[in-house]
C-alpha cells in the first residue's frame, strides 16, 4: 500500500510537470502547426536559470537565510527570462518560415534546440569591463539551492508526503487554471483559439495575428519555464544543458500532448498525469530499466489506434 | 533534359553490358585501391601510405556517405521525416557484429582476424553485414508499415521514439562472452526461471555489451569493403531515382494526394523506401562496427547521431545523391577542421580552435540555410543536372520569343 | 440498354456536423459527357472526391462498372480505371513535364523494385515504353517540346493541358474534369470543347465535368446535374436544365439562357 501511495505522488508529480510542457507543446502546433523541437530546451533553461537566479540573488549558499518567497521570485524571473528568449525565438526563427513547408520548420527547431543546448554548456567566461560573465553553465551537473523546508508535510500510510511535492502540484494546478481562464475567459484567449483554427480567417476578422501567435508562443514558453523550475525544487541534482535527459522529459511530454489530443488544451492535462502515473508506476512494478520504454509504446500504441488522441480537436483536412 | 529513346539501346548484349559495367568500374577501381594497399591502416608496406588519421577520415566519409544516401531515400525521395536512422544502423552493426564476433568464436575458437582479403574470415564479414541489413530492414517493414499512415510530424516523433528504444534496449543486454566455452555453454537464446521468481535471459544472440558497448568485435572493416559497398548503394539509390518508381517516390513527396489520385501505392512505397533505407542504413551501421578503432556502442548510438544523418540529407538538397555525398563529405571533415583552423590568414589565435563551438557552428549553419536556402546545396538536383537546366531555360525563353 | 460505366446511389458525407453531400444519385452511361454544376460551395469537387476514393461515404454505394469502389482507396479506383483532374491544378512541380506524365503511366508497370535496379530487358523495354507513350500523349496536348521543363516553371494554360495529359496516363474508361475551363479565355474554351471531344473519341472514354462556365456546360454536355447545398436539385439534358425554375433560383442572377 504505501509503494502504490508513493508511486500515485510521483506519479502525480511528474505527471503535473509533463502536464505544464505538454501543454506548450500543444499551443504551438494548434496555432502553428509544427511540433516544436524547441520546446524542451527552454523547459531545460528554466531549471538551469532557476538554479543561476537562486545563486545570484545569493541564495545558494549552505544554511544561507532563504526568504519564504524566494521560491517565487526565482519562479517569476525564470519565466520572465524564459518568456523573452521565446519571444526571440519566435520572431527571428519561426517568422520567416511561416509559409515554408513544414520540413523546414522542423528541422529548424532541432537547429535551435541545438544552439540552446549547446551554448548553455559552454564553459567559456567572457571578460568585459572586469567582471567575468559566465557565458554558459559548464558541462558538469550541478546542485539546485533547496528554496523550500526539506521536511514532510504530512504522512499517510507509511509515506512522507514531501513540501516540495505538494508546491509541484499545486503551482501546476493553479499555473494550468490560469491558462484555462485566459485561452477560455479572454478576449485574448478567444483570438488566441480563432488563430488556431483559421489563421487566414481570423486575420479577415481583424485579429493581429502575429502578435497572438508570438503570445502563444511566449505563454507556452513561459509554462515549460515553471515546469523547469518545479522540476529543479523536486529533482535538485541537475545534469548539464547538453545532456540527453533534458530532451528525453521533452519527449515524453510531447508524447503526452499527443496522447491527449495535439492542439487540445485539456488533452495536454490529462495526457500529462496519465503518461506520469504510467511512467512511474510501469517502474515501480514491472521492469525498472524500461522505464523510458513505457512512455514510447503507449506512444505508438495510441497513434496505431487513435492517432488523434484522447480528446481529438475535431479539425477536417479539406482536399 | 529530354531523353531520346534510341532503339539500339534495347538489343540484348548492349543491356546487360550497361547494367555490368558500372559494376565493373567500380569494382576495378576498388581493386587497385587494394592493390596499391589503401585497403587498411596496417599494412605497412603500401606504396600510398598514408597517415593513419587520414585513413579514419576516409573510411568515416564513406560510411557517413552510405548513412545520408541511404537516409535520403526516405526523407528526400518520398519527403516523409525520419529522424531515427540512427536505430537502423545500431540494429544492423550489432547483429553483424554479434555474427562475426560469435561466428568466429564457433568456427575458428578465437576472434582474431581470419584469412586475408576475400578468405574465409571476410566471407563472414560479408554475410554479417548482408544479414545485418536484412534484420534492419526487417524493424524498418515493422515500424514503418503503421507510422506511414500518418501525418509527417508525428512520423518524425515515431522514428525518433524508434531510435531510442533501440539504444535502450541495447543498454539492457547482457556482457561479452569472452571464450569459446561460455559461447558454447550459452546457446543461441535461453530463458531461465530462476528460484526467487525472476526471469533470465541468456545467450550469445542478446550477449552484446550492454551500456558499455560491443568490445572485441573483429575489425574486418577497411576502405576496399567500405567504398565498394559506398558505391553500391549510390548505385542502387541512383538507379531507383531515374527510374519510373523513383519518380513516383518524388511524386509522393510533391503532392502526396495527386499521387494518389494517379495510381500511386502511396503508403506502399513509403514503407517500400523506408525498409531500402533501413537495409543500407543497417549495413552502414555494419561497417561501422567493424571499423578499426570504433567501440560500437549504445550512448553514441543516439538521437543526435540521426540528426547528423538528417543535417546531411537536408543541406545537401533533399532528394539529391550527389548532395548526400557533398555534405557527408563537409559533414565529416568539418570537425577536425574546426580543430585547426591557422591556415585561414589573418585569423586571431583565439579562434584557432573552435571545436568546442562544432554543435554551435552546426545549429547556426542548418538554421541559416533553413531560411536563406530551404532547398539545401543542390535542391533535388544532381550536381550533373544543374547546368543543363539553366541552358535549357534559355532555349525554351527564345523559342517563346519566335513566333 | 448502354452500359453503365459509373454509377452513386444515395451516396452521403457529412463533415462535423455539417451535411456536405446528401441522397446523391448518378448514373453514367458508357461513352457519355455529362456535367455536373452548381453554384460554389454546393459540394462539387466534395463529390469527386468521394467518387475518387479521397473520402469514405457515410452512406450510399458507388459503382464503377459493375465493381463497387466506395470504401477503397485512390489509387485502387485510379488502377480500375478512373482518373481525375484537379480544380487547382496539383502538379508535381520538382518533376520535369515528361516525369509528371510518366508516373500517372507506371499505375499499370508489371515490373517491381528488383528488375528496375537490375535495369533488367524486361524493365528497360517496359520503361521505354511508358515514355513513348508519355510524348503522344504529351504531343496530343501540344506540350512535347516542354518535355524536359520543371513543371513548375510551365505557364498556367500549359499547366492545365498538363493536368489533363496526366490523368489520360493512367488509361481511364471513365474520366472526372474539376472545372477544365477556369481561367481561360473565350477561344481557349472553345479550343477545350472540341478537344474534349476528340479525347472522348479517341480514348472512348466516359466524361464528368463540373463547370462553372454554363456557356460550355450547355454546348457540350449531353446530360446536366444540379447540386445545391450537397442535394441534387435537377437532372436532365440542357434544355430541361435552363428552364428548371429551381435551378434558376439556385443561380440566382446568373442568367441560364443563351443570349444572342
Amino acid at each position: 500500500m504505501t509503494k502504490f501511495l508513493q508511486t500515485s505522488i510521483d506519479g502525480l508529480a511528474v505527471g503535473s510537470l509533463y502536464a505544464l510542457i505538454a501543454l506548450g507543446y500543444t499551443m504551438v502546433y494548434g496555432t502553428l502547426k509544427f511540433i516544436n523541437f524547441s520546446h524542451a530546451s527552454v523547459f531545460m533553461l528554466g531549471a538551469w536559470f532557476s538554479l543561476g537566479v537562486a545563486r545570484l540573488l545569493g541564495w545558494g549558499q549552505a544554511g544561507a537565510e532563504v526568504p519564504i518567497y524566494a521560491a517565487l521570485v526565482v519562479l517569476l524571473a525564470t519565466m520572465t527570462i524564459c518568456g523573452a528568449l521565446g519571444f526571440a525565438i519566435e520572431r527571428l526563427a519561426y517568422k520567416p518560415l511561416r509559409s515554408a513547408p513544414r520540413l523546414n520548420v522542423l528541422i529548424t527547431a532541432i537547429g535551435i534546440a541545438m544552439l540552446i543546448d549547446n551554448t548553455a554548456a559552454l564553459e567559456k567566461k567572457a571578460e568585459i569591463a572586469g567582471y567575468t560573465i559566465p557565458i554558459g553553465f559548464g558541462t558538469r551537473p550541478q546542485r539546485m539551492p533547496s528554496l523550500f523546508q526539506d521536511k514532510a508535510v504530512a504522512e499517510i500510510a507509511g509515506v512522507n508526503i514531501q513540501f516540495v511535492d505538494i508546491v509541484v502540484v499545486i503551482s501546476a494546478v493553479v499555473l494550468m487554471a490560469g491558462l484555462q481562464l485566459l485561452v477560455f475567459g479572454t478576449k485574448l484567449g478567444a483570438a488566441m483559439r480563432a488563430v488556431s483554427e483559421d489563421t487566414r480567417a481570423a486575420a479577415l476578422m481583424g485579429i493581429p495575428v502575429d502578435r497572438v501567435i508570438s503570445i502563444t508562443f511566449v505563454v507556452g514558453t513561459m509554462l515549460a519555464a515553471a515546469a523547469g523550475f518545479l522540476f529543479a525544487a523536486k529533482y535538485p541534482g541537475l545534469n548539464q544543458p547538453a545532456a540527453a535527459n533534458w530532451a528525453l522529459l521533452g519527449l515524453k511530454a510531447f508524447v503526452a500532448a499527443v496522447v491527449g489530443g495535439i492542439g487540445n488544451i485539456r488533452g495536454a492535462v490529462v495526457g500529462g498525469i496519465l503518461i506520469g502515473m504510467i511512467e512511474l508506476f510501469g517502474a515501480a512494478y514491472l521492469f525498472t530499466q524500461l522505464r523510458d520504454v513505457y512512455v514510447f509504446v503507449i506512444l505508438i500504441a495510441v497513434l496505431l489506434v487513435r492517432p488523434t488522441g484522447l480528446f481529438p480537436s475535431g479539425a477536417v483536412n479539406k482536399v | 533534359m529530354s531523353e531520346q529513346p534510341r532503339d539500339a539501346w534495347t538489343s540484348t548484349p548492349v543491356i546487360w553490358l550497361r547494367s555490368i559495367l558500372p559494376w565493373l568500374v567500380g569494382g576495378v577501381l576498388a581493386f587497385a585501391l587494394y592493390r596499391y594497399g589503401m585497403w587498411s591502416e596496417s599494412n605497412q608496406g603500401s606504396r600510398l601510405a598514408m597517415p593513419i588519421f587520414h585513413f579514419k577520415i576516409l573510411s568515416l566519409i564513406g560510411i557517413n556517405a552510405i548513412m545520408a544516401v541511404s537516409l535520403n531515400v526516405v526523407n528526400g525521395y518520398t519527403g516523409q521525416f525520419s529522424l531515427g536512422h540512427v536505430g537502423f544502423m545500431a540494429i544492423g552493426g550489432y547483429v553483424s557484429g554479434a555474427m562475426t564476433y560469435y561466428g568466429s568464436m564457433i568456427l575458428w575458437q578465437s576472434t582474431a582476424i581470419h584469412g586475408e582479403l576475400f578468405g574465409g574470415g571476410d566471407f563472414l564479414f560479408l554475410g554479417a553485414l548482408l544479414c545485418g541489413g536484412l534484420v534492419a530492414a526487417l524493424a524498418g517493414y515493422v515500424v514503418g508499415l503503421p507510422s506511414l499512415r500518418l501525418r509527417g510530424d508525428y512520423l518524425a516523433i515515431v522514428t525518433l521514439g524508434f531510435g531510442e528504444i533501440v539504444r535502450l534496449i541495447l543498454t539492457l543486454t547482457r556482457p561479452i562472452k569472452k571464450t569459446a566455452e561460455e559461447v558454447s555453454q550459452a546457446g543461441l537464446l535461453s530463458i531461465t526461471h530462476n528460484a526467487n521468481g525472476s526471469w533470465a535471459l541468456d545467450g550469445w544472440m542478446i550477449s552484446v555489451g550492454g551500456a558499455l558497448g560491443f568490445d572485441g568485435i573483429p575489425k574486418y572493416t577497411n576502405l576496399f569493403w567500405i567504398y565498394l559497398l559506398c558505391f553500391a548503394t549510390i548505385i542502387f539509390c541512383y538507379r531507383l531515382k531515374q527510374s519510373v518508381l523513383g519518380k513516383a517516390f518524388v511524386s509522393i513527396r510533391e503532392d502526396e494526394v495527386a499521387a494518389e489520385a494517379m495510381g500511386v501505392p502511396t503508403t506502399r512505397y513509403k514503407v517500400l523506401a523506408f525498409v531500402i533505407a533501413a537495409f543500407f542504413g543497417g549495413v552502414g551501421g555494419g561497417l561501422f562496427a567493424h571499423e578499426v578503432g570504433i567501440l560500437i556502442s549504445p550512448p553514441e548510438m543516439n538521437f543526435l547521431k540521426s540528426v547528423d544523418y538528417v543535417i546531411m540529407v537536408v543541406l545537401g538538397g533533399m532528394g539529391s545523391i550527389s548532395g548526400a555525398v557533398l555534405a557527408a563529405i563537409a559533414l565529416t571533415i568539418l570537425p577536425e577542421l574546426l580543430r585547426d583552423l591557422s591556415w585561414i590568414p589573418f585569423l586571431p589565435k583565439a579562434l584557432h580552435d573552435v571545436s568546442d563551438y562544432r554543435l554551435i557552428i552546426y545549429a547556426l549553419i542548418l538554421i541559416c540555410v533553413m531560411i536563406m536556402r530551404p532547398q539545401g546545396l543542390m535542391g533535388i538536383k544532381e550536381i550533373w543536372e544543374v547546368r543543363p537546366a539553366l541552358w535549357l531555360r534559355a532555349k525554351l525563353a527564345r523559342k517563346e520569343k519566335s513566333p | 440498354m448502354s452500359e453503365v460505366a459509373l454509377q452513386a446511389r444515395g451516396v452521403s458525407i457529412s463533415f462535423g456536423g455539417l451535411k456536405a453531400v446528401s441522397g446523391f444519385d448518378l448514373t453514367l452511361e458508357k461513352g457519355s459527357l455529362q456535367g455536373l454544376i452548381g453554384p460554389n460551395g454546393a459540394g462539387k469537387t466534395t463529390l469527386f472526391n468521394l467518387v475518387t476514393g479521397v473520402y469514405t461515404p457515410s452512406e450510399g454505394t458507388i459503382h464503377l462498372g459493375s465493381q463497387r469502389i466506395d470504401g477503397m482507396r485512390p489509387h485502387q479506383i485510379t488502377r480500375r480505371g478512373l482518373a481525375r483532374t484537379f480544380q487547382n491544378i496539383r502538379l508535381f512541380p520538382d518533376l520535369r513535364v515528361i516525369d509528371n506524365v510518366m508516373v500517372a503511366a507506371q499505375t499499370h508497370m508489371k515490373h517491381g523494385l528488383v528488375p528496375t535496379i537490375l535495369r533488367t530487358g524486361g524493365y528497360r523495354r517496359e520503361q521505354l515504353a511508358i515514355e513513348r507513350r508519355a510524348r503522344e500523349l504529351l504531343s496530343i496536348f501540344n506540350l512535347q517540346g516542354l518535355a524536359g521543363e520543371q513543371a513548375k516553371n510551365l505557364p498556367y494554360g500549359h499547366q492545365r493541358r498538363l493536368e489533363m495529359a496526366r490523368a489520360l496516363a493512367t488509361d481511364p474508361k471513365v474520366l472526372l474534369l474539376d472545372e477544365p475551363a477556369a481561367g481561360m479565355n473565350p477561344q481557349e474554351k472553345l479550343g477545350l470543347a472540341s478537344l474534349i471531344a476528340k479525347l472522348r473519341k479517341e480514348f472512348d472514354l466516359t466524361i464528368l465535368l463540373i463547370e462553372h462556365d454554363m456557356g460550355l456546360v450547355m454546348d457540350i454536355c449531353e446530360q446536366i446535374t444540379v447540386l445545391d447545398y450537397g442535394v441534387v436539385i435537377a437532372s436532365g439534358p440542357p434544355k430541361k436544365i435552363q428552364n428548371d425554375p429551381r435551378v434558376i433560383e439556385a443561380y440566382l442572377g446568373t442568367p441560364m439562357t443563351n443570349e444572342e
